[in-house]
Formats: structure tokens, C-alpha cells, sequence
């Protein structure tokens, strides 16, 4: 492994190896930082944003997210002063309509205080984590579930030369799906169809 | 073609292509660039050929079709050398006299002088127009001259002895020095200085290296890189070949837009001239330095010009920004190396080269450097393109080279930087124009759009326009940009759908924080900018749409509403033909009247009446009692009955 990085997260002097990322430091020493497009087995990808934290290097001071950050000599990190929990709900509002029913959400929902969401938009049970994209492409180079469209527009689908083929003796991504997409839209027979809306892809 | 193979080839090859050229020789330059080329340069070009070959001077004067030379809204534009004569607003019928006045006795064709709005005077010296007496044309100048297929225009005018130079008297270590002394910064928005970046690439670990010219121009009304490439792409290309050098980079990559067909053809023709010549390739100019480009062109995603994006797609994957926590000048393509500039910035390369940093610096503020290209559009007199020393105010920019806002109406902001700028207010403009000044106040220089707006327009709409543009052009990976943006949508369309909650503006203020905190890229982290801006400085126009559900510059159709003053109307039956709904009704002699329950609100109506009779009432509450009475009309002071 690489060389010993020593910083500081939340006023703890934390020991990392260089390469890893403020997440990883912080949860080896202990400092729970929420996450929810995270996952170990993956290549971290910045999406949903909730791991956002203050890092200060020579004196300048810049919000970062955690799962992407690289651990720095000397870098002063702070997870959880009020502009963070200040942000942290405002993803979480934005986040919750698209999946009221989420477990991971509302539990996230419910330490930061947010009771309801100022927001309205389509319920699709998918915050587009792109857990089970990521999965499907980086550890079981199947490629069975993608992203479509682009923009507000975005959705995950089934690949309909693939999906029929591989999902039906796999189902591993269920289970690290927070907004419970994946499950219900087997469920409901979407293996080949774009299932985070109702109707298909397609811009106005 | 032999190959230039030293400073002295070259030297020796420019005589050769100015030996060949007459200094006498009449050419007549027009500009064919998407302006003039809209308004009719290619027919005038037609004339113009047809015309030379009635007198038999073809061959005698030579018709050279150049890029933009600013000023787009009087094109077709025209420049007669030798005596640089400027023409504007030509048409093919002005062939004839062009050619027997102009071109065979020397004499000017007084109605194609650009003719001054206020003394009426005719002016015969370009930089006598106003449009251009304020400018520095560094980067532009050269258009009128270049024909932008011809690399022997580019090497007449001194072309590519700013890379000989630096080929074979500086070491990449001096170049990059000398950049960093010119305090040239990336005009492709961020304002990063240039030098840095290159030597931050030089050193980083890992080869090959690459460097990159940005085209991916996505602003609506921008075309400040588009005019670059197609006018004179000899000039990016020197640049980057130059930056190459400096760099140690063997291969570098044009993204173009797939939307700019000149552009990708000029560039794609520069290329073959330059490896012909022996500029690209191998063993360039004898020195033993190599380097070889590519032109990938863009698919038409405005987040593809951010560069980590702009990278992925190059790779050949979606172009979606990654965090950038280690720059892309260290892990860029292919995870090596690879230094970006946009396209304005290369080009000013040859110039630092030639004329030193402390010419350069002498340009422009301490800060910033150099000239900015502008396309200053909207509601302001002179429209087109324009050069200026950075530093200039934002009120001499608007007034003296745009002279002044639109039919005498009252300036309201200026939006600077593309979507994701700001609306910078008349307060501010006394601003000097740096990349520095423009971020205190919220805005930003972005690629350089600057459009101009008036008391006509209504803030909270044109915000809601911006924000539509940009949560269409999100790319939907990270939650602040994608749900954030549409949220903002649904809130504005609300506001300016007369729905207005009063917590819709802290809503506004609250997504803005996180957009800035918390998005992956600049396109998220930018697109608060609007709306910070305009609630900032318009707050009192978000509280009217909101609290009175009034409209004041009456331009949100939920909000306003269209009547007739039945004192003016003159019973014409010209609104009624025009209206698309058939909502008015009226008859001879009867003033018209507008059925409210059918109007759309187009506005058809206002602009189409002669006599100005139509109004619009914001809130759309109806109007005194007069209004929508069918009386007879009120006959005009002297009208004589037939």
C-alpha cells in the first residue's frame, strides 16, 4: 500500500494510506459519514452527493464529497457542521419524492429533521444511484441494466438483448437498490422496458 | 509541396507568396461567415464574379470570401484593398457600381459607407465607425485579410513564425514561461491561467501527453470560437502546436461542434495545408519535434464542453463530467496528462510568442490580460462581434460600441457569460470587464456571450429561459443539477404562470446554495448564477410575478393582458386579420374589440396595430370601462372624410 497520510477529520488526527479516499479514512477511524451511491465493491461515483464535507487545505476551505476526495497530508475535514446538514436536507428533499418508500432514505430522512419534502415530482422508486448500472457493468461485467436519456430526462432500463438472459439467475443488484426500482419492476414484468417511468424515453 | 524544414524555408517561402501578389492588385475581401452568409454574402460574391467577368478582370481582381469581420448585424460586409474601403449592408445589385466606381477608378460608392446614426455622416475609414474605434482586434484583425482555405494568406501575414520562433530559439521551459509572464487566462470561462496549466501537464507523471483545443461552443448567441475556427484556424492551430511543444505533448485533439460545418471544414482543411507544409507530422521545421491532431467532433451536448466531460467523449464514452479533485491536466484522457484550452486562448498563443508578455501584458488590466472576444447581442443598436482590451467598462462596451439600447428604450441588465451567468444591473455599469470584477458581482466572463436587455424584458421569464436551457442540457448524474434544476423549473414556470407561493423565493435562494455547494461539475455549480443574480438585484420583479401577480414588463402572458384604447383604434381590420384566433371582432367604422376568453396572448395584435391602439394591462385585470365597448371610432385630427 501507499505511503501514511495523516489528517484531521472532526478534530481527530486520523492515519490513512495515500490513494484512499476521505470516506474510507473516516470510517476507519470510526466517523460515520451517510452515504447512498456509495459502495465498497465499486468505483465511487459522486452522484447523490449526501457524503458532501468541508475539506481545508492551506487555508483554503472547499465542499467535497467524501467517496471521491483523496486523502491529503494535512487536510482538515469536517463531516457535519450546519451548512452540511443544511445541504444534506435539501438532497434529501429532493431526493425523497422520487422514493417515498425508500428504507435507506428515510432513514437518512429522519436524522436530518426533514418531515416533509417542499418538492413534488413522478414517485419512480429510483433516486438514480446507478448501484445496479454500476454493479452490473464493474463486477459482473453483464452490462444488463443501463442509463437512458439524458438530463431531467434520465432513467435506468433493462438492456432487452441482455437482461432476459442474465437478471433471471442473478439478482444481485437487488438487494443494494435503496429505492426498491429494481425489485418492483421485475415484479411488474419490465425486464426489457425503461423502468424508471411509466412511459418511455423520450425528450418533450 | 517541399516541406518547411527551418525558419529560413519559411522566411523564404512567405517572400515567395508575397512575390507572387501584387501589392497593387485589388481584392476584394467578403466576409462569407454564418452572419453575412445568412443575409445574402453568397449572392453578392456571385455578382460580384459575373460583374469582373462583364469587364474582363477576372484573374485582375482577385474575390477572397473571408471569415467574420464583425459588425454582423450591417452585413453582408465587404472590405476593397488596396485602400481598405469598407463596405456594409451590400447587396448583389451594388456589384455593378462596386466594380466600375471602386475597383477600376478608385472611386468609393458613397451609400455602402456606414452612415453615422446621430450626424448623419458618411464614414470611409473603418476604424472611424464607432462599432470599431473602441475595439483591439488582436485575434480578429486578420480576418478581412485571410482566406480561411488558403494557409499562404495565414504564412503572408507572418503565420507560423510565432511557432518557428519557438521551435528553434526557446526551450519548452521558456515558452511556458513566458505564457505564465503574459498572465494569459483560459477564455474558455474560468479564467485558469494558461501558463500554469501547461506546466502542471509538462510535469505531470505519465506519457503520452495530450493537448486539446475546446470548439464545444454551446451558448445561445455566442460564436466567438465558431468566428475563430472558421475565420482563421490557422491561428488555433499554431497555438496548440506551439503549446504541444511547450507541453511535450506528441498528439493533441480538436473537439468541434458537430453544429459548426464551416468550422469542422476549415480546421479539417487547415490541418491537411499545415502537415503539407510540414507544420504537423513529423520532424517539424527540422528540429526533431513531432506532432500529429485529431478532430473529434462534438454530438451536440453543451455539458461536453466542460473538459472532463468533453475527455470522456473523446475516450468515446457518454460525455458526463467526473469529479475533478485531481485535474484533468494530470489525469485527463485515457487517464494521462492532457491540457485544455479553449479555442480563444490558443489563439492568442502565437501572438505572446512573437510579441512577447510584456506587450501582452500591457494590454488589459493586471489581472487579466490581453483582449476578450464578445458577441454582444439583444436589445442594443450594434450587434456582431467585438475585441476589447479586458478592463473596459461594461457601459462603454453597451453604449459606445453597441451604441446604446434599442429604440431610445431604458437598460434594464446585461447577462454576461452564457445560461449560467448573471444578470449584472445598471448599477454596475461602470464595471470594468475582467474575469475577477465580473465574479464579485455574481456573473462571470464565461466563453464571452454578452446579451443585453431592456426594460422590455421581464427578468423572471428570461431566468426561467435560462434555467429550462440548462436543466435540458444537465447531464442527470448528480442530484443538485438534475433534481435541483428541475425543481427550479417547476418553480419558475409557477411564478411566471401567475402561481407564485411566497416561499418560492427562499425555495429559489435554498437550491441555489446547494447547486453552488454540492454539484460535480461547473454546469451545476454555475447554473445558480441566474437565479441568484436575478433575485439579488430584481428581487422586487420576483415579488410583484409572486405577491401582486403582476407582470411589470408585461411580457408573462398569464399575467397580461391585451386591449385595445378604442380613443386610438382606427378601426383598420389589421389586428383582426392577424389574430391567429380569431379573438377580435369589430367592424367598419366600430372599434375592434379583443374576446378575453379567446386571446392567447401572442402579441400578435401590439405588433401588427399602426396605431398603436393595442395595450397590455399587467395584472390582467380588465382596463377602465371604455375598453371593450363597441363605440364608433374616434376620427383623427384632420382626417378628411372621403
Amino acid at each position: 500500500m501507499g505511503r501514511k497520510i495523516t489528517l484531521e477529520i472532526d478534530g481527530k488526527t486520523v492515519e490513512a494510506e495515500e490513494g484512499m479516499t476521505v470516506l474510507q479514512a473516516a470510517k476507519k477511524a470510526g466517523i460515520e459519514i451517510p452515504t447512498l451511491c456509495y459502495n465498497e465493491q465499486l468505483e465511487p461515483y459522486g452522484a447523490c452527493r449526501i457524503c458532501l464535507v468541508e475539506a481545508t487545505k492551506n487555508g483554503r476551505t472547499r465542499y467535497v464529497v467524501s467517496c471521491v476526495y483523496p486523502v491529503e497530508e494535512g487536510l482538515k475535514v469536517k463531516t457535519d457542521t450546519e451548512k452540511i446538514r443544511r445541504m444534506r436536507k435539501i438532497l434529501l428533499e429532493l431526493m425523497l419524492p422520487l422514493a417515498p418508500a425508500s428504507g435507506p432514505l428515510r432513514d437518512l430522512a429522519e436524522k436530518y429533521g426533514v418531515k416533509e419534502s417542499r418538492f413534488q415530482t413522478e414517485p419512480t422508486a429510483c433516486i438514480l444511484c446507478g448501484l445496479c448500472v454500476r454493479y452490473c457493468a464493474e463486477v459482473k461485467k453483464a452490462n444488463a441494466v443501463s442509463f437512458v436519456g439524458r438530463g431531467t430526462e434520465r432513467q435506468i432500463a433493462f438492456v432487452p438483448e441482455v437482461a432476459p438472459y442474465e437478471c433471471p439467475s442473478c439478482r444481485e443488484c437487488y438487494g443494494l437498490c435503496p429505492g426498491g426500482k429494481i425489485v418492483e419492476a421485475e415484479s411488474q414484468g419490465l425486464l426489457s422496458m425503461p423502468i424508471t417511468r411509466k412511459t418511455a424515453a423520450g425528450r418533450r | 509541396m517541399a516541406k518547411v524544414r527551418s525558419p529560413e524555408d519559411l522566411e523564404k517561402i512567405r517572400r515567395e507568396i508575397l512575390a507572387e501578389r501584387k501589392p497593387d492588385k485589388p481584392i476584394i475581401a467578403v466576409c462569407v461567415s454564418t452572419g453575412c452568409s445568412a443575409l445574402g454574402a453568397g449572392k453578392v460574391v456571385e455578382a460580384l464574379r459575373e460583374e469582373l467577368k462583364k469587364h474582363g478582370l477576372e484573374g485582375k481582381v482577385e474575390i477572397k470570401e473571408t471569415g467574420c469581420m464583425g459588425f454582423c448585424e450591417l452585413g453582408p460586409r465587404l472590405i476593397i484593398y488596396p485602400g481598405e474601403i469598407p463596405y456594409f449592408k451590400v447587396k448583389p445589385e451594388d456589384a455593378s457600381e462596386i466594380v466600375s466606381k471602386t475597383v477600376l477608378k478608385g472611386e468609393a460608392v458613397e451609400k455602402l459607407f456606414y452612415t453615422d446614426p446621430v450626424t448623419g455622416e458618411k464614414i470611409q475609414k473603418l476604424e472611424e465607425v464607432p462599432f470599431y474605434k473602441h475595439q483591439v482586434r488582436l485575434l480578429l484583425e486578420a480576418n478581412a485579410r485571410i482566406d480561411p482555405k488558403k494557409i499562404e494568406d495565414y504564412i503572408a501575414l507572418g503565420g507560423y513564425s510565432a511557432l518557428a520562433k519557438a521551435l528553434t530559439q526557446m526551450t519548452p521551459e521558456q515558452v511556458i514561461e513566458e505564457v505564465k509572464k503574459a498572465n494569459l487566462r483560459g477564455r474558455g470561462g474560468g479564467g485558469f491561467p494558461a501558463g500554469r496549466k501547461w506546466e502542471t501537464t509538462r510535469n505531470a507523471p505519465g506519457e503520452p501527453k495530450y493537448v486539446i483545443v475546446n470548439c464545444d461552443e454551446g451558448d445561445p448567441g455566442a460564436f466567438m470560437d465558431r468566428t475563430l475556427m472558421e475565420g482563421n484556424p490557422h491561428s488555433v492551430l499554431e497555438g496548440l502546436i506551439i503549446g504541444a511543444y511547450a507541453i511535450g505533448a506528441r498528439e493533441g485533439f480538436i473537439y468541434v461542434r458537430e453544429e459548426y460545418p464551416t468550422a469542422v471544414e476549415n480546421i479539417t482543411k487547415a490541418i491537411k495545408q499545415a502537415e503539407e507544409y510540414g507544420f504537423l507530422g513529423e520532424n517539424l521545421l527540422g528540429t526533431g519535434f513531432s506532432f500529429k491532431v485529431r478532430i473529434h467532433r462534438g454530438a451536440g451536448a453543451f455539458v461536453s464542453g466542460e473538459s472532463s466531460a468533453l475527455m470522456s467523449a473523446i475516450e468515446g464514452r457518454v460525455g458526463e463530467p467526473r469529479p475533478k479533485y485531481i485535474h484533468t491536466a494530470v489525469r485527463g484522457i485515457w487517464d494521462k496528462p492532457s491540457c485544455l484550452n479553449n479555442v480563444e486562448t490558443w489563439a492568442n498563443v502565437p501572438l505572446i510568442i512573437l510579441k512577447g508578455a510584456e506587450w501582452f501584458k500591457g494590454i488589459g488590466t493586471p489581472g487579466s490580460s490581453g483582449t476578450k472576444i464578445f458577441s454582444l447581442v439583444g436589445k442594443v443598436n450594434n450587434t456582431g462581434l467585438v475585441e476589447v482590451p479586458m478592463g473596459i467598462t461594461l457601459r462603454d462596451l453597451i453604449y459606445k460600441i453597441g451604441g446604446g439600447i434599442r429604440g431610445g428604450k431604458k437598460f434594464k441588465a446585461v447577462q454576461t457569460g452564457g445560461p449560467s451567468g448573471g444578470f449584472i444591473p445598471e448599477k454596475y455599469l461602470d464595471l470594468p470587464v475582467d474575469f475577477d470584477e465580473l465574479t464579485k458581482v455574481g456573473s462571470m466572463m464565461g466563453s464571452g456571450g454578452m446579451i443585453v436587455m431592456d426594460e422590455d424584458t421581464c427578468i423572471v421569464d428570461v431566468t426561467r429561459y435560462y434555467i429550462d436551457f440548462l436543466s435540458q442540457e444537465s447531464c442527470g448524474k448528480c442530484v443538485p443539477c438534475r433534481e435541483g434544476l428541475k425543481q427550479a423549473l417547476t418553480i419558475l414556470n409557477r411564478i411566471c404562470g401567475g402561481q407564485g407561493r411566497a416561499e418560492d423565493i427562499q425555495t429559489l435562494e435554498d437550491l441555489c446554495e446547494l447547486l453552488q455547494t454540492a454539484s460535480l461539475c461547473a454546469l451545476g455549480t454555475t447554473a445558480a448564477n441566474p437565479i441568484a443574480t436575478s433575485i439579488n438585484y430584481f428581487r422586487e420583479e420576483y415579488e410583484a410575478h409572486i405577491l401582486d401577480r403582476q407582470c411589470p414588463a408585461k411580457v408573462c402572458k398569464a399575467l397580461t393582458a391585451y386591449y385595445i384604447d378604442p380613443e386610438k383604434c382606427q378601426a383598420c381590420f389589421i389586428c383582426m386579420r392577424n389574430c391567429p384566433v380569431k379573438a377580435i371582432s369589430g367592424e367598419k367604422d366600430i372599434v375592434h374589440v379583443i374576446d378575453q376568453e379567446k386571446c392567447i396572448r401572442c402579441g400578435v395584435c401590439f405588433q401588427v396595430c399602426p396605431f398603436d391602439s393595442v395595450e397590455k394591462f399587467s395584472p390582467p385585470t380588465p382596463p377602465p370601462a371604455r375598453y371593450g365597448i363597441k363605440a364608433k371610432r374616434v376620427k383623427k385630427k384632420g382626417e378628411v372624410k372621403k
